[in-house]
């Protein structure tokens, strides 16, 4: 078993971008998750749940967003790297 | 703002239009993780809609209805009539010599039309079997996660009078 540093640029590269958009998907489920019960409970009738809702879903989308960025710039720089 | 900058060299249409298979790997994993990120973005939007529509809350005044008088329906009878639009149809159920009940018609899940079972004694939703109590609205069984919307009634005399909505 090779460690990270032997493997090639793109296989990093793949396996970190393949990270990212696992972490993505899961905080992206858990903000679906968090949308529905919001509006459930905003629809029973009850109204002070709706403030944590969004700074939780704001948080999430941040880090989702911050990820994002992680995989744009691993993205370039294997590209740029240009190694097979 | 220098980690929003592009650090490739390559044009943007030859970055997003790889002839080679490899790289066309990348742009595709990135093209779905900015779909997923602006989905991120959109569960957020909604989380803020929610929010805002809850700060704002009216609450709205309900007009008076007459709905029925009180010997009209026999006991265990039901009447049916809209309140407090003619859109928001409703069920009035006499359960006792002296107790009447009415609720939103309309089905907590997916809106179908609630009626009521004698046999059983509860409000029942033929679409999915949701059951919902007779005495207060919530739920029984089935599906729906929230309780009918009561009609307040107020009785004058020898009639029933809507006066209000009790969500939850």
């Amino acid at each position: 078993m090779p460690g990270n540093a032997e493997l090639p640029p793109k296989t990093r590269g793949l396996t970190a971008i393949a990270g990212a958009m696992s972490l993505i998907a899961v905080l992206l489920i858990v903000q679906i998750w968090l949308l529905s019960a919001a509006l459930e409970v905003f629809l029973a009738g009850k109204r002070n749940s709706a403030l944590p809702a969004a700074i939780f879903s704001g948080l999430m989308f941040l880090i989702c967003f911050g990820l994002y960025l992680f995989v744009d710039r691993v993205d370039s720089d294997v590209r740029n790297s240009g190694g097979e | 703002m220098n980690w929003l900058r592009r650090s490739s060299s390559e044009p943007l249409w030859k970055e997003e239009f790889s002839i080679r298979t490899a790289d066309e790997r990348y742009v595709t994993r990135r093209q779905l993780t900015k779909f997923l990120v602006l989905t991120s973005f959109g569960m957020f939007v909604g989380n803020l809609w929610i929010l805002l529509r809850s700060l704002f809350y009216k609450t709205t005044a309900y007009p008076q209805q007459r709905v029925a008088r009180l010997g009209e329906i026999p006991v265990g009878g039901v009447k049916l009539f809209t309140y407090p639009t003619q859109n928001d149809h409703c069920i009035l159920v006499r359960i006792a010599e002296h107790e009447h009940v009415s609720y939103s018609q309309k089905c907590t899940h997916l809106s179908c039309a609630v009626y009521y079972s004698q046999e059983s004694n509860r409000l029942e939703c033929p679409c999915h079997k949701g059951f919902f109590s007779i005495a207060d609205g919530s739920v029984l069984q089935g599906p729906p996660s929230r309780p009918l919307p009561r009609i307040v009634l107020e009785r004058r005399g020898d009639e029933l009078i809507a006066v209000d909505v009790k969500v939850s």
